[in-house]
């Protein structure tokens, strides 16, 4: 970090804050997003710890380490942290420092509300993590928040539904930040479908997050009511309907799927070609099917629900919609595979990641076919084939797509090239311990291994130790991509403006490490 | 077309016939023992039978492409980078391949949903954490709780062959008889599920929804709670006991007698060292999972019982709290789970255990007195 606050010293524009200071009051993008990516980093370990301690306990059967309730804690947290406290605000960070730079533009739109925006996070995750400090431990309802369980928690819930509250709030000014940024400050000539992918996908997952944000805040103001003021919404006693809360939280909860895996979509998106040496392959229908994918993400909530019992009439829409989501999802997974057919490749540490994310993800992807189809997500909904499911979705999915990212423009935000054994080395044993964790997984599920359970049957012990092994593998294995990171932090060969061979786009025409300041005066775009 | 998927789906039922040789290692869904689970069973065979072709074809020509198509065997990127031609093939064919399976799916959702004609049926309601079941047609009610001992699950004791997929009354029903079940439950969302017999239901309380099976095969078939219900989600497991009919009719003389013992102790009167030895059992089934068998609680979660305020104070706000439970927190009502003689006997045992000396004793009587003042008796139980 030091030199991009050397270089901000060389621009010597006018005084800044030093120190602790410079990065509360920052209104710099470039500042705003190393911000973002750190607070993901650490949330990740955090979170990344309870998946070890959850895994440690289901070594084998019986409750060895843990009371049920810790247990629950757990889980709980762990997806709530990993969410909204990693996957998130990563791509949040992504956006902040590329979305200008791949623009041409000098900052992003509203830079205070981009320093509010991120400040008011490291709250929120502070409000969660303390929670566990508080009587009665942390929130264990499950990161769904289902009532009527959610009702009978303790204070720490209500905590929790602050801490949503605010992290919500964050993603809609943020949101608010990207559109106004991608639609008025383009560089000239940057025509929308000209812009690069990655702020095509940012610009979608922006107005996804906008329609839905304030309906998980609805949901959540409700049981907050419901706790604290006598209300009944939730509650059949009162007239009120536990299901109406599963219907609330989904509208918000299924775009918020596709929120989490968009940009990683669009990070890929300019990994690929870059390594391929090759243009992306049908450019307009990566930005239809990403369009396409958002509107359905609208009208297929209720698949999450098969098991709550509704007509056979809307088992069939909401089968039907999901299923239809296979055909953009499945053109662009066609479409990378056709950008990399008769490139010319290589296989750097972020292409690997870019790799293994098209491939592993498609698993998910199929796994989600599976679902989709209503008699089958019966039998399987709420086990562990679930759990593998949305993990090689977000695993393998949104975590590589961040990797990939993170390696692809590290060179350009430290000025450093990374350190490509190491790198090679955080790919293989992720990518083997992901797949030693979460394959297993489908199996447990179809055997009638029920999630969110700290103890289980006597069958279900192989696959479960199977698990736990690569969970530890794939856990530790994060330790490489912070040597990695920080590394390339402290120095490393001097990366040239142009990092990769065949990398196209704005952002590679400034130097490495980029300016404190960019753009100044607007490129003009051919 | 429709025979194509037939045939897949016998050879997904060849590769699964394989699994016995497997046991531990099950890579499928459980055998099927009803016609629905076989359904399912068949239909997701043949889908993952068509993603493993697509799965195939498409990264078969990437790692092809990863082989031959990189930098260091010289290979030169070709420039194209858009045909409109290729996007809709791989857009109109997956479409054709979803049509395809929509079809079979659809048939299996309207059987799924078709609850009609019964030959019996049965109310199941989830409680934190049992499961309570109540045949309409025979008029047989009784609770189904966990019965691996808390020994072997604190790895005390070896573990027994059903660890934590056995219980103390199982549900028995009739072979091959359509068999309609009405879901509901009773504090928070639960769900029945036991996967041989394909049937899943959410239990929602203030709801009631309902599923249905049809056993083909004597067995014993055994399930979990799949929704996430509190501390013991993992503890509460579901065992159907499908036998002939003759051993069906046995089994439900047999309950009414259980059943007509159980009520004449309801207008007994009691020795308090009788109820307290009564209110042991009654409190290790229904009480000790969150207020622990010493009565100490979890701090922070779940009240202490020795040396509280409810169990030292006036006998009938304890009964009031017992009968009623506290609204807003895992408490529950145990007015309907529980006979008068068990409320009497779980809270003499209370107000006599540990360190608490009461010395006093609910009887039966009072239990069923409070029964009909149920309005007032809430009142301070609201507190």
């Amino acid at each position: 970090m030091s030199d991009v606050a050397h270089a901000h010293d060389d621009h010597g524009h006018h005084a800044h804050p030093t120190g602790i200071m410079r990065w509360l009051t920052t209104t710099n993008h470039k500042d705003i997003g190393t911000l973002y990516l750190f607070f993901a980093l650490i949330m990740l370990f955090a979170a990344g710890s309870m998946a070890l301690l959850i895994r440690a306990e289901l070594f084998q059967p019986g409750l060895q380490l843990m009371h049920p309730d810790f247990f629950n804690q757990l889980t709980t947290m762990h997806g709530l942290i990993m969410i909204f406290g990693v996957i998130m605000p990563a791509f949040s960070g992504f956006a902040n420092w590329q979305v200008p730079l791949m623009l041409g533009a000098p900052d992003m739109a509203f830079p205070r509300m981009n320093n509010w925006a991120f400040w008011v996070l490291p709250v929120a995750g502070l409000m969660l993590m303390s929670s566990f400090l508080l009587p009665g431990g942390a929130v264990a309802g499950g990161w769904t928040m289902y009532p009527p369980l959610f009702i009978q928690g303790g204070i720490s819930y209500d905590l929790t539904i602050l801490a949503v509250h605010i992290m919500g709030l964050s993603s809609i000014m943020g949101s608010i930040n990207i559109i106004t940024t991608i639609l008025n400050m383009r560089a000239p000539g940057l025509t929308l479908m000209k812009m690069p992918l990655f702020c095509w996908t940012w610009l979608i997952t922006a107005y996804l997050l906008i329609a839905t944000m304030p309906v998980l805040a609805g949901a959540v103001t409700m049981l907050l009511t419901d706790r604290n003021f006598g209300t009944h919404f939730f509650n059949a006693a009162g007239g009120g309907d536990p299901v109406m809360f599963q219907h609330i939280f989904w509208f918000f909860a299924h775009p918020e799927v596709y929120i989490l895996i968009l940009p990683a979509f669009g990070i890929v998106s300019q990994v690929i070609p870059t390594f391929a040496r090759k243009p992306l392959f049908g450019y307009a229908s990566m930005v239809y099917a990403t369009a396409s994918i958002a509107i359905l993400s609208f009208i297929v909530w209720a698949h999450h629900m098969f098991t709550v019992g509704m007509p056979a009439a809307a088992q069939l829409f909401f089968m039907f919609s999901t299923m239809l989501i296979a055909v953009p999802t499945g053109v662009k997974v066609f479409n990378w595979v056709a950008t990399m057919w008769k490139g010319s490749m290589t296989f750097e540490t972020p292409m690997l990641f870019a790799i293994a994310f098209v491939c592993l993800f498609t698993i998910g992807g199929f796994s989600g076919l599976v679902l989709a189809i209503a008699p089958v997500d019966i039998q399987l909904h709420d086990t562990y084939y679930v759990v593998a499911h949305f993990h090689y979705v977000l695993v393998s999915g949104a975590l590589f797509a961040i990797f990939a990212g993170i390696y692809y423009w590290m060179p350009k935000w430290t000025g450093h090239m990374y350190d490509e054994t190491l790198g090679k080395w955080h790919f293989w044993l992720s990518v083997i311990g992901m797949n030693i964790v979460f394959f297993p997984m489908h199996f447990l599920g179809l055997a009638g291994m029920p999630r969110r359970i700290p103890d289980y049957a006597l069958q279900f012990t192989e696959f479960n130790q199977i698990a736990t092994y690569g969970a530890f593998i794939f856990g530790f294995s994060q330790l490489i991509f912070l040597a990695v990171v920080l590394k390339s932090i402290k120095g490393g060969a001097k990366a040239p403006a142009r990092v990769w061979e065949g990398a196209e786009g704005l952002e590679w025409t400034v130097p490495s490490p980029a300016p404190y300041h960019t753009f100044e005066t607007a490129p003009v775009v051919k | 077309m429709k025979s194509m998927w037939k045939q897949a789906g016998i050879m997904g039922a060849a590769l699964a016939a394989s699994r016995p040789a497997l046991a531990e290692w099950a890579f499928n869904l459980q055998t099927p023992a009803s016609e629905v689970a076989e359904h399912v069973f068949q239909l997701h065979n043949l889908i993952m039978l068509v993603c493993l072709g697509i799965f195939v074809v498409v990264f078969g020509a990437m790692f092809y492409s990863l082989f031959k198509h990189r930098k260091s065997v010289g290979h030169k990127a070709a420039h194209f980078h858009e045909n409109t031609t290729v996007e809709v093939i791989w857009t109109v064919i997956p479409f054709v391949i979803l049509m395809g399976m929509a079809y079979p799916a659809a048939k299996v959702v309207i059987d799924m949903k078709d609850t009609k004609n019964p030959d019996m049926t049965v109310k199941i309601t989830g409680y934190q954490w049992k499961w309570g079941y109540d045949y309409l047609n025979d008029g047989i009610s009784f609770y189904s709780n966990l019965s691996t001992p808390r020994e072997q699950i604190n790895g005390t004791s070896a573990k027994g062959e059903h660890y934590l997929l056995e219980v103390d009354e199982p549900m028995v029903v009739p072979v091959g008889k359509r068999v309609r079940l009405l879901i509901t439950a009773n504090d928070v969302l639960h769900s029945w599920w036991v996967p041989a017999l394909g049937a899943k239901q959410d239990a929602i309380p203030g709801f009631i929804r309902d599923s249905w099976f049809k056993a083909d095969k004597i067995g014993t078939y055994r399930g979990q709670c799949v929704e996430l219900c509190g501390k013991d989600h993992g503890f509460m497991p579901i065992v159907v006991e499908v036998v002939s009919e003759e051993d069906y009719k046995a089994w439900v003389a047999k309950k009414k007698g259980t059943a007509q013992v159980a009520a004449a102790d309801d207008s007994k009167t009691f020795e308090v060292a009788e109820l307290v030895e009564r209110g042991e059992k009654v409190y290790q089934a229904n009480c000790a999972a969150c207020h622990q068998a010493n009565g100490m609680g979890l701090p922070g979660a779940f009240p202490a019982i020795n040396g509280s305020k409810v169990a030292t104070g006036p006998i009938a706000d304890h009964i009031a709290v017992v009968m009623n439970g506290r609204p807003g927190t895992a408490m529950a009502a145990f007015a309907g789970q529980l006979s008068d003689a068990d409320i009497a006997a779980v809270v003499t045992y209370q107000r006599n255990a540990w360190d608490n000396k009461m010395g006093d004793a609910a009887q039966p009587a009072e239990i069923a007195a409070a029964r009909g003042g149920a309005a007032e008796a809430a009142a301070p139980a609201a507190q």
